[in-house]
């Protein structure tokens, strides 16, 4: 089971208690109107899928409804770092 | 020798002496007309359907475990093809066609019990679907029909009928049902095998070997192979091999637990899932009671269940059949899935001129077996898709003409 330890409200949190959000560090392109099919289908269905370190965003959602970022590992599952939203990870 | 009464009874008389190895244990050669990794059922189906339909024999399987360790060992069994969308219901149903003549095909029992796959309905939106989608499959010429709750009560004695979703009726399709699961391995791998395929096992894939665009070699844990042409069928680890080959796919990968009881006296003929609580359980020929939930919702490689999803299978399944509170669980399990942003497969080639791909069944690659084997095959062996698959290709996703199962269907992957 996965427990976080949230960087909001500082409390431990297992996997029933968050929501999943995916890849962290996604950027809409700024110009869907005028960016190729390429940006933007990349940003539309393209993701990271490592087996390893992933960089991922998770929501306190039993909790304080905040997002954050966790670096994560993949197989064995161990939270290897958690910042706020406005942070960057560098696990 | 061909598995037959007369030989059983032959060797029966005999003391079983004369059995032979199903498939040989080759090391592998320095080079290959055609090269497909992985060794689960869709690796080992695509060996298959490229010996007999296509006469090319000088091919191997690279499976880095051993056969039908992955996904196909960590199933539930199931198959069925009550799929919506025109293409869907054409490669499912192909699918479940030629699983209805495998075990004859391929000289195997597979065990195919075709005994009814049963999807509830709980209320009247589900049977507006139901009957919307029965209608789909009407005009894709695939069985399916709805049957009231009375006929779901008699069907499935012990069902709770009025517990928290109660029943209403069910959609069931009479051809949907399961299948032993390492027999569909194996006998690919044995008919494989009798057609001259090397099956490799224990052997990584580590890295591509490339010259203009195109794969001349794979290195590999067991030593460098030279080929032509490369079919890739792993599944959850399609990534993977998609990096080392320099490409991405818009998959990711999740765990997908199922789990099993302990056996008792027949008790449930048919499979029936709930989309209430998303549990859905058949009884195997053994007696234990096979139930899996949904998938877990965050990337993952770790190939093995977790309690939370346990405690919301058993305690679903009990609701369903509140009998089953007496029954102990025996063994949990996961399988790395590979789910794609539309749920439905991705077939064919890929930005290397000559590797074709087969991936992204997500959670319902067991059901699939035949057809993926026999596209992919198709692909490998004439460098251009099946027009099956023609509407399942990678640039689907750069041309924006996704094939939206999930929404369609109402499945959970």
């Amino acid at each position: 089971m996965i427990i976080i330890q949230c960087p909001c409200c500082g409390e431990d949190r297992h996997e029933e208690e968050l929501t999943f959000g995916g890849e962290a560090e996604i950027i809409r392109p700024q110009e869907p109107a005028t960016v190729s099919d390429q940006v933007w289908t990349d940003y539309l269905y393209f993701r990271a899928n490592p087996k390893g370190t992933h960089h991922e965003q998770w929501c306190c959602s039993g909790g304080c409804g905040q997002w954050f970022k966790v670096a994560r590992d993949t197989v064995t599952h161990e939270v290897l770092e958690v910042v706020k939203f406005d942070k960057g990870l560098s696990a | 020798m061909n598995y037959n009464v007369f030989n059983l009874l032959w060797q029966g008389l005999s003391g079983h002496k004369g059995w032979q190895q199903a498939w040989r244990s080759p090391e592998p050669k320095s080079r290959y007309d055609a090269v497909i990794i992985g060794g689960g059922g869709h690796g080992l189906a695509t060996a298959y359907y490229l010996a007999r339909e296509h006469g090319l024999t000088n091919i191997a399987v690279l499976e880095k475990g051993w056969i039908g360790g992955g996904n196909t060992g960590r199933n539930t069994t199931n198959v069925r093809s009550d799929y919506m969308f025109p293409e869907s219901a054409a490669m499912y149903d192909l699918a479940l066609r030629l699983y209805e003549t495998l075990g004859r095909d391929l000289n195997y029992n597979i065990m195919l019990s075709q005994r009814g796959w049963l999807t509830l309905i709980h209320d009247q939106h589900q049977m507006e679907g139901a009957r919307h989608k029965a209608n789909w499959l009407q005009c894709n010429g695939v069985d399916g029909e709805i049957i009231g709750a009375g006929q779901v009560a008699e069907m499935l004695p012990g069902m709770e009928m009025n517990g928290r979703f109660p029943v209403r009726g069910a959609f069931m399709q009479k051809r949907g049902g399961t299948i032993r699961h390492d027999a569909v391995a194996w006998g690919y791998a044995r008919a494989a095998d009798r057609l001259g395929v090397d099956i490799i096992q224990n052997c990584e894939v580590q890295g591509f070997d490339m010259a203009a665009g195109r794969v001349t070699a794979i290195n590999t844990s067991r030593g460098r192979i030279e080929t032509d042409r490369v079919g890739v069928a792993v599944a959850g680890h399609s990534g993977v091999i998609a990096e080392k080959a320099g490409f991405r796919l818009p998959i990711t990968s999740h765990c997908l637990q199922a789990m099993v009881s302990e056996p008792v006296r027949p008790f449930l003929d048919h499979v029936v899932i709930s989309p209430g609580t998303g549990v859905y359980i058949n009884q195997t020929q053994k007696g234990e009671m096979v139930m899996g939930g949904v998938l877990d919702l965050y990337n993952s490689y770790g190939q093995r269940g977790n309690f939370p999803t346990i405690e919301k299978v058993v305690t679903s399944a009990v609701e369903m059949f509140p009998t089953f509170s007496q029954t102990r669980l025996m063994r949990h399990w996961a399988g790395i899935v590979d789910i794609s942003p539309d749920s439905s497969p991705i077939l064919g080639q890929t930005p290397v001129a000559n590797m074709h791909i087969n991936c992204g069944w997500g959670t319902g690659g067991f059901k699939a077996i035949p057809a993926g084997g026999y596209l992919l095959a198709h692909s490998i062996a004439k460098g251009t898709p099946h027009e099956l698959a023609a509407p399942f290709g990678l640039n689907r996703f750069r041309e924006n003409r996704l094939v939206d199962e999930g929404a369609a269907a109402g499945i959970a992957h």
